[in-house]
């Protein structure tokens, strides 16, 4: 469905907003309210929820050593903001995550677009793509950390192996998935395979390579994550394991919130990309 | 009149792990300059692959084919092919669209974009330049792919089922709308179709291939009285019936 026809109808819907029937207008009243109903409910259950967790704690029915607390974590945040180090480990992993999903996206679009040009590479190739696929890259951590060091680099490395596969995957696919017949327009005009693959396989790809976008942002965080329990003096992931080695687990908590805000918005950052990129074409 | 296309003694054969199939035998026929020669027969009898070779995208296995006397080495800019789906690229404006020929020759002159508004002005789509391609009818597009085609000043247009992805009613006018473009433009044009009606309402001439391997049966020429011919006009004429009977029969079909 093109965003172009939903936006037309949208606007025959304005055109008509100026005389429409009673029947229309109970149509939408009854949208909006389930609507609103959908979102008063969400915050409802946050609410809820938030408030449980707090009065079961105050009231030792859980014990809040173990589980933490809406307030110890505000004052956690607080502390470590206080000390200037929320920013600062906020600041260590986001980067390191971006850096990750990026790289994996450039280097996997380039390998995918290599294997596409040519098909002798990819015949060779595929076993070992195989294996690199099934294999959990997580077990790869201490190798990286041997050959690179412990530090920045061997967190980006770890992101880096457990996206790249599966962009390589998902890219070359929508490469072969290509209407044939719109690469052999291009060739009527004598045009050369750079030319196909600049003119209509990466245009033509544009929504898979934006999918598998949507997948590295998930992936790399799982990456970055699993580099910082590994090795690392900074960061949201250090600050998980730290704080459940010493059993901190307010630390914990306000790590994992944190980290899900992160996520988040990384995400809709994605999604934000998709809207201007892919926005009328398609 | 000199031809324009002369294919002779043409063969293909396409090699697979199961065997050899011989997709055409033997094909002879030639096309002059201002022609519009249609190529009908049976299903999977080779009808695209005998156009693919003509325009140099694949080769024959043997034989040749001459371009206005010059043995076909590649892809030329002397032909245009249309192909079943219009293929407009939907992330291209119209425009862009139209330009995509250009582009992939390295050949946007001012001289060319002067060209390439002037056949969306001379065929009603100057006002759809800037928009995407789903905004457009079915018809409209199948349009804009031969300004696509014509923008690159091709002598020969190849058309490959061109009008076959359209429904009935659409098709019909399309037919009279490609056809009197292609006459305006004063181009050759050689159409690949199943369609018996549609080849005898366009064609000058009809080229019958038997059923696999594709070899030419019979060539019918397409005599009318009609000064004015258009393919819907064509479709009335008493003659019409007489070409169809003939052209049924050629095609020899048990099902």
């Amino acid at each position: 469905m093109s965003m172009s026809n939903l936006q037309e109808k949208r606007n025959i819907h304005m055109d008509q907003s100026l005389d429409i029937s009673q029947e229309h207008k109970d149509y939408l009243h009854k949208v909006r309210m389930e609507k609103i109903s959908v979102r008063l409910i969400q915050l409802l259950i946050f609410g809820i929820a938030l408030l449980l967790w707090e009065l079961c704690a105050n009231a030792k029915i859980v014990d809040p050593f173990i589980t933490s607390q809406p307030s110890r974590v505000f004052a956690t945040m607080v502390n470590l903001y206080q000390d200037g180090m929320l920013f600062h480990h906020i600041g260590i992993t986001c980067l390191e995550a971006f850096v990750g999903f990026v790289l994996g996206t450039l280097v996997g679009t380039l390998i995918a677009i290599m294997l596409w040009w040519s098909e002798f590479l990819c015949k060779v190739l595929e076993p070992y793509l195989v294996v690199l696929n099934s294999l959990p890259k997580i077990a790869l951590g201490p190798i990286f950390i041997v050959w690179i060091g412990a530090g920045p680099a061997a967190i980006i490395v770890m992101t880096l192996a457990i996206s790249l596969i599966v962009t390589v995957l998902e890219v070359l696919n929508g490469f072969l998935t290509t209407d044939q017949e719109k690469i052999k327009l291009v060739q009527t005009f004598g045009g050369t395979k750079f030319q196909v693959l600049t003119k209509v396989l990466l245009p033509a790809s544009y929504p898979t390579i934006i999918n598998a976008l949507k997948i590295n942002v998930g992936l790399s965080w799982v990456g970055v994550i699993v580099g910082e329990f590994l090795v690392s003096k900074a960061g949201l992931g250090y600050l998980i394991v730290y704080g459940g080695q010493v059993f901190k687990l307010d630390l914990v908590m306000t790590s994992v919130i944190i980290l899900g805000v992160a996520a988040t918005v990384m995400y809709q950052g994605v999604v934000y990309l998709e809207k201007v990129l892919v926005k009328n074409k398609f | 009149m000199k031809p324009v296309v002369e294919v002779q003694n043409v063969g293909m054969k396409y090699q697979s792990l199961n065997g050899e199939i011989t997709a055409l035998e033997n094909i002879n026929f030639s096309v002059r300059d201002g022609e519009f020669v249609s190529i009908v027969g049976p299903s999977g009898c080779g009808k695209s692959t005998l156009l693919s070779i003509i325009s140099g995208l694949i080769f024959s296995t043997s034989g040749t084919v001459l371009l206005s006397g010059e043995k076909v080495t590649g892809t030329s800019p002397k032909i245009g092919y249309m192909l079943q789906k219009d293929h407009l690229f939907d992330w291209r404006t119209i425009y862009q669209n139209v330009m995509l020929g250009l582009e992939i020759r390295k050949s946007v002159t001012k001289a060319a974009k002067d060209r390439a508004a002037a056949l969306l002005k001379t065929y009603g789509l100057y006002e759809f330049k800037d928009k995407y391609p789903n905004q457009l009818s079915g018809g409209m597009r199948q349009r804009v792919a031969l300004i696509r085609t014509l923008v690159t000043d091709p002598q020969i247009l190849l058309l490959d089922e061109a009008f076959s992805a359209l429904d009935y009613q659409t098709r019909l006018v399309v037919n009279d709308d490609i056809y009197s473009i292609i006459k305006k433009e004063n181009k050759t044009a050689l159409l690949v179709t199943h369609d018996i009606s549609e080849s005898i309402s366009m064609s000058d001439r009809v080229v019958l291939l038997s059923k696999r391997p594709g070899t030419v049966k019979e060539i019918y020429e397409i005599n009318l009285n009609n000064d004015k011919r258009t393919p819907l006009s064509t479709r009335e004429t008493p003659e019409f019936r007489y070409y169809f009977q003939e052209i049924w029969k050629g095609l020899d079909v048990h099902v």
